[in-house]
């Protein structure tokens, strides 16, 4: 909960109330304007991919913050105006920087981010086919020099 | 008195880790019997130390003495009695204690187990445990004294967190830490072996039950605090990839492979440099996993002891003891013992397989990590890495890994070919086909239909190398190793995880909404309706109660009750949700804030699967107990050692 709303809760508490519940906390989801139960839909689905900028690591969806609320009142009110999922997003984007998205874009300081996985397996792969081939051309490994002198020893004694 | 006993014990066990670390070390290099044999009686010194030094801080905690800051600032006296022990490491002081002992008990482990393994390596073994003890030890003494007293003395204590006063949290920690310091004595060893020069069998079949047990414990603590999250915190969400959960998935998924890999060190003595390389890497990510924690590095709602002033002394602690090793490594690697021979198709090439993906995929939970700190750094942008990253990258790795899984194990150590498994093969692919067929037309969705069908590949994979082993006569299934049971229940835990994942994240539905009483909710085909709620107190929290009752096609399924929590001592809301349990499906009420008059915000959760997961993930665990059981890991006696496997690396 955030220092905000403690203080709210203050006075509350003074008077030893059990209303401490009652506090003024925007409901997840909750929005000021109607929407078609489509729109709800993909609203919540989009919701999910953004990030409450004030909140550790909680999607506005999830989030009680009220910004997460103003944030999910305007996903809501652009898909309701026609807006594309992409557009909304852009928009999002625009306001609140890259740091919205839960879903890193493809761009310069991300690529390290999205290859580095790709060129690691890619590397592996390659690696591990080579195996093969390597066994292929080497045949199967004999005794070294000295091991047949240990062996050659060994036998004589 | 009893505050400052404990002090002296922790004091006196950092001395014993000091001598642990240096003496035994001198005397391995210098061959010198007494010095070495030091280290086992220094080990169970320090181990006894700690535990006493730990039941006196206990001790403390359970007889509310205020006077001392850490029980003054975490406890209270109303506080029920589980809640007081669990106290002692709900934080950051104490929690770091808890660590430190169990460093020190996996040390004495050394000398009670581990009679016949060869002197020097047990010495340089121990020293290394002992360094590490004292390093720690040092932090705790220095940085996080536990017994510091605090003047004057409180009427009560602050209490615990609420969040943390729960069954589920209260073992949560012990439990992750036993896991975590479990591949200590691998770290340890592999340190040793590389001072040594040399690892072989013998090595690596002491090593393997400690990290089985590691590993075992590892996943139990995980996924109790993945139940724990789930229920506690309300989201409805089982892993959230937040960055404290994937710091403990790190040590996880590198331990996974080491499990893997020392198997074939102990088998046929291939992969002992990487096995080596894993075992350092896989302890030093369990540091990780404990300390950025604490370090302040990472933000996060998990985080929640968190002292910045204190993280530099941790990640230097941190850069010395991995940076020493992996040098160590760099310089020493070399002398390992080698055995270049492998074949791509071979049990050793699917465990090689294995090593690769899991591997690749810590690594990449790392960078997805630590990337937007990175990007912070360097240019000052900031961005996000969240769930959907994860998401994408991940699946496709876990779906290379299971492929794979299920065919490995039917195939012979050194040399194989899949010409030799045609016919099961088709088999196999041919029941998973079905499978996938019949989910994408019951469930309608692609991806589910490819997880089903991997799923269903993996376990008929799994039946078949069975069969393969044993024929399935009841003779040679009696005569199956533990080892091979293990195997069995690990991998089709993984096919049971996979579909709950899968059910969970395809079919989950959940909406919320503020209610009044009698009215109600629509989820996936249930009807959600809030009966009442209700207000009172109870030990040390008041509450706001909500009945949901939930009904399908106008019969009554459930009735939920769930609570949201005000502790005054904390000032803090807690929420525990209410649900039903069922193997289909989890039905999943919350109550949010609200009242009698404005109606209570009702977070309402239908998710198929989600008992799934957890099942397969303690399945798991259990498997790693059950592989531990293997005689084959059990130690000659020392005059039995035979001497293929003790030759030493030229």
């Amino acid at each position: 909960m955030r220092p905000f709303a403690f203080v709210l809760l203050l006075p509350l508490l003074m008077f030893g109330e059990s209303s401490a519940f009652a506090q003024l906390d925007p409901a997840p989801s909750e929005t000021s304007i109607t929407i078609s139960p489509e729109n709800e839909a993909r609203a919540r689905a989009l919701g999910r991919t953004l990030r409450c900028v004030v909140c550790q690591n909680q999607s506005i969806e999830e989030s009680d913050a009220e910004l997460a609320a103003d944030m999910r009142t305007l996903v809501r009110e652009a898909l309701s105006s026609g807006s594309t999922e992409a557009e909304v997003t852009a928009l999002m984007r625009d306001r609140y920087g890259d740091y919205v998205l839960l879903k890193p874009p493809v761009q310069g300081n991300t690529l390290v981010l999205w290859f580095a996985p790709l060129i690691a397996i890619f590397l592996g792969l390659v690696w591990f086919i080579s195996l093969k081939r390597k066994r292929q051309s080497v045949p199967v490994e004999a005794l070294s020099d000295e091991e047949r002198e240990r062996l050659e020893a060994l036998r004589q004694s | 008195m009893i505050a400052e006993a404990g002090h002296i014990a922790l004091i006196l066990a950092f001395v014993v880790a000091l001598l642990q670390g240096t003496i035994p070390l001198i005397g391995a290099q210098m061959n010198h019997g007494r010095a070495m044999a030091l280290a086992e009686r220094a080990a169970l010194a320090q181990a006894s130390l700690l535990l006493v030094s730990f039941a006196l801080l206990t001790t403390v905690f359970l007889r509310s003495d205020f006077s001392v800051l850490l029980a003054a600032q975490h406890s209270h006296t109303m506080k029920p009695l589980l809640y007081k022990i669990s106290g002692v490491w709900a934080n950051h002081e104490g929690s770091m204690l808890l660590w430190v002992v169990i460093l020190g008990v996996y040390g004495a482990m050394v000398p009670l187990f581990g009679k016949s393994l060869p002197l020097s390596l047990k010495a340089r073994a121990l020293a290394v445990q002992g360094l590490l003890g004292a390093g720690f030890i040092g932090f705790v003494l220095f940085t996080s004294n536990p017994f510091e007293r605090l003047d004057p003395i409180p009427l009560d204590g602050m209490g615990l967190n609420p969040l943390l006063q729960d069954p589920g949290l209260a073992i949560h920690p012990p439990l992750l830490y036993i896991g975590y310091v479990g591949f200590s004595l691998a770290f340890s060893f592999a340190v040793a072996a590389l001072i040594e020069g040399r690892v072989d069998a013998v090595w690596a079949r002491w090593l393997r039950p400690w990290v089985l047990l590691a590993w075992s414990f590892l996943t139990l603590g995980i996924t109790i605090g993945s139940v724990w999250a789930y229920y506690e915190l309300g989201w409805g969400g089982w892993w959230m990839w937040d960055p404290v959960e994937n710091v403990s998935f790190m040590p996880w998924l590198a331990g996974t492979a080491l499990l893997h890999s020392i198997l074939s060190l102990q088998q046929r003595h291939s992969l002992a440099n990487w096995t080596v390389l894993l075992a350092i890497s896989t302890f030093s990510l369990s540091m990780i996993g404990t300390f950025v924690v604490r370090s302040g590095v990472l933000v996060s709602v998990h985080a929640f002891a968190v002292d910045p002033a204190r993280g530099v002394v941790i990640l230097a602690l941190l850069l010395f003891y991995t940076g020493a090793a992996l040098a160590l490594y760099a310089v020493r690697a070399n002398t390992l013992q080698r055995r270049a021979q492998l074949n791509l198709v071979s049990r050793e090439g699917g465990l090689v397989v294995n090593n690769l993906v899991l591997v690749i995929a810590t690594a990449t939970v790392f960078l997805g990590t630590f990337y937007p700190l990175f990007v912070e750094a360097t240019t000052g942008e900031k961005i996000s890495v969240g769930p959907p990253y994860f998401d994408v990258v991940f699946a496709p790795m876990m779906i290379a890994l299971i492929a794979v899984m299920a065919i490995a194990p039917m195939l012979k150590w050194r040399e194989d070919s899949l010409a030799r498994y045609r016919s099961v093969l088709i088999k196999v692919a041919a029941f998973s086909a079905v499978v996938a067929v019949l989910t994408y037309f019951l469930g309608k969705s692609v991806l589910g239909a490819l997880s089903f069908g991997f799923a269903a590949w993996l376990t008929a994979g799994t039946i078949a190398s069975v069969h393969r082993r044993t024929g399935f006569t009841w003779s040679r299934l009696r005569a199956q190793p533990a080892g091979t049971w293990g195997f069995v229940l690990a991998h089709l835990s993984v096919a049971i995880f996979t579909v709950g994942v899968t059910a969970m994240s395809i079919g989950a539905k959940d909406d919320v909404a503020r209610l009044a009483q009698g009215d109600s909710l629509d989820v996936a085909g249930y009807t959600f309706t809030l009966r009442g709620t209700e207000q009172g107190a109870r030990d040390n929290f008041q509450y706001l109660a909500g009945t949901v009752d939930v009904t399908k096609e106008g019969r009554q399924v459930a009735s939920l009750v769930t609570q949201r929590r005000y502790y005054p001592v904390r000032e803090m809301f807690t929420s525990e949700a209410g649900f039903k349990l069922s193997p289909g499906a989890m039905l999943f009420a919350a109550i949010g804030e609200g009242g009698n008059d404005e109606g209570v915000i009702i977070r309402a959760y239908y998710q198929p699967g989600v008992l799934w997961i957890w099942i397969g993930a303690l399945l798991m665990s259990l498997a790693g107990f059950i592989s531990m059981a293997d005689q084959r890991l059990r130690l000659p006696k020392r005059d039995q050692v035979s001497p293929i496997v003790a030759v030493p690396a030229e």
